[in-house]
C-alpha cells in the first residue's frame, strides 16, 4: 500500500472501485433507458421499478424453487423482459401518437403500482441476498484489497455494456433498430415488423434493468426502494449524456461513477449530490448534453 | 372583474359558497389540508396545464415554502401572514433557480431534470441543520394574524386558509386569462410558432415557472402553520408525484379541476392512510386509468360532454 495526495492507495482506490459498481448500475439502466427512449420516444419512468423487479424474481428463485444466483443472472432478465412485452401491448403501445408527457406519467404510475405491491408484500426493510460461493472472498492486488464479488459486477456491466453496442452498431439487426429509430414508417416498407421491433426493443431495455437488478442483489439488500433511489440519478446521468448516442450513456454511467467515488474520498458530503452538480454545470455549459445532438 | 365568464363565475360561485360553508359539516383541520393541496395543485396546473411544462420536481417549492414559514414563525417570531409570505417568496426563488436551468431542455429533459434538482434539495434539507433533518420543525406556533388575531382555533386559521387560497386561485385565474396566458397557451400549442411571431417564449416560461413555484410555497407555507409542523415528506419526491395526480385526475388545463382532484385525491389519503403501501398502489392505478381512458381528467372530459369550459 502506498499514499497518493495524502490519502492511501487502499482508501483511494477503494473509493474507485465503489465509484466504478455504481457506474456499472448507471451505465446498465441509462443504456436501457437510451434504448427504449430511441424507439419507443418515452421515457421509462418505471425502470427503477423494473430493476428493482429483477433483484426480486432472483431472490424469488432462490427462495422458492432453488435456483441459484448464476442462473438468474438469465432468467430474471427474461421473466421481466416478458413483463415489459405485457406493459408495452397493454399499456404503452397505446400512447405513440400522443404528446411524450403521457408516457411518463402512464410509465411514473406503473412504477408506484409495481414498488406499492412489492412494499405490501415484503415491507420495506428488504432480504438479505448471498453472494454467490464462487465469488466470495476478495483478492489482495497489491495496491488494494478488492473484494471479487464487486469485481465480477463491473466486469460483468462493461461485458454487457458492450455486447449491446456492438450488436446495435455492427449487426444488420441493428443497423434495422437504427433505421427504424430514424424513419419507421420506411423501415415498415421494406417488410420489417416495426411494432414488434418496438415491443421488443422495450423488453430488451426492460431485460437489461432487471440484469441490473441481479447484480446489485448481493451488494444492497433487494428491497422495494432500491430502483427509486438509482432511478433519478440515473435521470441525471441521462441528461449530462444525452440519450442520442449509445455508447455516450455507457461511458457517461461509467465516467460518472468514478466521479462519484473520488468526490466520497476529497469531499464526502458532496457525495450524494455531485451528479447532480455536475448535470447543472453541463446543463450551462452544453445544454444537450455531452453526447446529444441537439434537444427534443 | 378577474376575466370571468358567465359559466366561470356560477362555478366560482358555487365553490366559494362550498367553502364556506364545509367547517360546519366536516372536520376543519382535513378541509385546510385539502385547501393547501387544492392551491398546490393549481400552482402545478399552472405550468403544466397551460404551458405544457410538465414539472416532476414541485415538492420542492412546496416542502421548501413549508420549511421557511415555518422556521420564521418559531425562530423569528413572525406573524403568520409574514411567515406565509416569506415562504412563498423561498418558493419563487428557488423556482427562479430551478427555472432557470430547467427551460433550457424540452419535453422529458425538463421532467427529468426538474425531478432530479428537487432530489438535490431533498438531500440539501436532509443534511441542512435550519430544517432539523428527519424530525423536521416541529411545535410551530400559529401566531396571531397581524399581532392581534389568535389562530390557535382551527375556525379562525380556516379563515385564513380559505383566504389565501381564494386568492391564490383568482391570481392563477387571471394569470390565466391575462394577455400573458394567452402568449403562455399559445407556447403550448406551438412553440416554434410563438416564437416566430416575436415572443420570447423562454422568459415567458421562467416567469410562469416562478409564479407556479411561489404560489407552490405559498400553499406548502400555510400548510406548515396550519399543521404546525415542516417536515421531509412535503419536500420529497412522493409529493411531486401527488399533486402531478391531482391535476391529472380533476384535469389538466381546467380552472377547477385541480381543485377537484385535490379533494379527491385528499379523500382517498384520508381513508387509506393506514393502509400504508396500498395509498401508493391506489395511486398508481389512478394515474394508469386516466392516461388510458381520460386524459382530460375528470373535470375535462366533463366539460367537453357538456361542451362548457371549466
Amino acid at each position: 500500500m502506498f499514499m497518493i495526495f495524502g490519502y492511501s492507495s487502499a482508501l483511494l482506490f477503494g473509493q474507485l472501485l465503489l465509484g466504478l459498481i455504481n457506474g456499472a448500475f448507471y451505465a446498465l439502466l441509462s443504456l436501457g433507458l437510451a434504448i427504449i427512449f430511441g424507439m419507443l420516444n418515452i421515457v421509462n419512468f418505471a425502470h427503477g421499478a423494473l430493476f428493482m423487479l429483477g433483484a426480486f424474481v432472483a431472490w424469488a428463485l432462490l427462495e422458492f424453487l432453488g435456483i441459484p444466483y448464476w442462473w438468474s443472472l438469465l432468467i430474471a432478465p427474461i421473466v421481466v423482459g416478458a413483463f415489459g412485452i405485457i406493459l408495452e401491448k397493454v399499456f404503452i403501445a397505446r400512447l405513440y401518437k400522443l404528446d411524450h408527457l403521457y408516457g411518463l406519467l402512464l410509465t411514473f404510475g406503473l412504477a408506484l403500482v409495481i414498488e406499492g405491491l412489492a412494499r405490501n408484500q415484503f415491507g420495506s426493510s428488504g432480504m438479505p441476498f448471498a453472494i454467490p460461493p464462487e465469488l466470495q472472498g476478495g483478492t489482495d492486488l497489491g495496491f488494494m484489497f478488492m473484494p471479487n464479488y464487486r469485481g465480477w459486477v463491473v466486469l460483468a456491466s462493461a461485458s454487457v455494456c458492450l455486447v449491446v453496442w456492438l450488436i446495435i452498431d455492427k449487426t444488420s439487426l441493428g443497423a434495422n433498430l437504427r433505421a427504424a429509430t430514424e424513419n419507421p414508417a420506411l423501415v415498415q416498407s421494406f417488410g420489417i415488423n416495426v411494432p414488434r421491433m418496438i415491443t421488443l426493443t422495450y423488453a430488451a431495455g426492460v431485460a437489461l434493468a432487471a440484469f441490473a437488478g441481479v447484480l446489485a442483489a448481493p451488494i444492497y439488500s433487494v428491497n422495494p426502494g432500491m430502483g427509486s433511489s438509482f432511478i433519478i440519478t440515473v435521470f441525471a446521468v441521462v441528461v449530462i449524456g444525452g440519450m442520442g448516442s449509445i455508447a455516450g450513456s455507457i461511458l457517461t454511467g461509467f465516467g460518472l461513477g468514478i466521479v462519484e467515488g473520488l468526490t466520497k474520498v476529497f469531499y464526502p458530503q458532496g457525495s450524494a449530490t455531485v451528479i447532480f452538480v455536475v448535470m447543472v454545470i453541463v446543463l450551462l455549459t452544453r445544454p444537450a448534453g455531452l453526447f446529444g445532438r441537439g434537444g427534443h | 372583474m378577474f376575466g370571468f365568464t358567465r359559466q366561470h363565475g356560477i362555478a366560482f360561485l358555487v365553490m366559494f359558497a362550498a367553502v364556506v360553508i364545509a367547517p360546519f359539516f366536516l372536520y376543519p383541520v382535513f378541509l385546510m389540508k385539502v385547501l393547501c393541496f387544492a392551491l398546490f395543485a393549481c400552482a402545478y396546473n399552472l405550468l403544466i396545464g397551460y404551458v405544457g411544462l410538465g414539472s416532476f420536481g414541485h415538492a420542492a417549492f412546496f416542502g421548501m415554502g413549508g420549511y421557511i414559514a415555518a422556521y420564521t414563525a418559531k425562530k423569528w417570531g413572525f406573524n403568520p401572514e409574514i411567515a406565509i409570505i416569506t415562504g412563498a417568496a423561498a418558493g419563487a426563488a428557488l423556482g427562479a433557480v430551478f427555472g432557470w436551468l430547467s427551460i433550457r431542455r424540452q419535453g422529458i429533459y425538463f421532467a427529468m431534470i426538474t425531478l432530479a434538482l428537487s432530489q438535490m434539495v431533498y438531500f440539501f434539507c436532509n443534511q441542512a441543520s435550519f430544517t432539523g433533518g428527519e424530525d423536521g420543525i416541529q411545535q410551530v406556533p400559529r401566531g396571531n394574524l397581524f399581532g392581534l388575531i389568535s389562530l390557535q382555533s382551527d375556525m379562525a386559521m380556516y379563515v385564513v386558509v380559505s383566504v389565501v387560497f381564494l386568492f391564490g386561485f383568482l391570481l392563477i385565474h387571471r394569470i390565466v386569462h391575462s394577455p400573458f396566458g394567452q402568449v403562455l397557451k399559445a407556447i403550448r400549442e406551438n412553440e416554434p410558432r410563438a416564437t416566430s411571431l416575436g415572443y420570447r417564449t423562454n422568459d415567458y416560461k421562467l416567469i410562469v415557472f416562478i409564479l407556479s413555484a411561489g404560489i407552490a410555497g405559498l400553499a406548502g407555507g400555510t400548510k406548515s402553520l396550519v399543521f404546525g409542523i415542516a417536515t421531509l415528506t412535503d419536500v420529497a419526491n412522493a409529493m411531486s408525484g401527488e399533486v402531478i395526480l391531482m391535476t391529472l385526475l380533476g384535469g389538466m388545463g381546467t380552472i377547477f379541476g385541480p381543485v377537484l382532484g385535490a379533494i379527491m385525491i385528499g379523500s382517498i389519503e384520508n381513508y387509506l392512510a393506514q393502509l400504508g403501501a396500498w395509498f401508493a398502489v391506489t395511486q398508481g392505478v389512478i394515474f394508469v386509468l386516466c392516461i388510458m381512458f381520460f386524459r382530460r381528467g375528470l373535470l375535462g372530459e366533463l366539460a367537453a360532454r357538456l361542451k362548457l369550459s371549466l
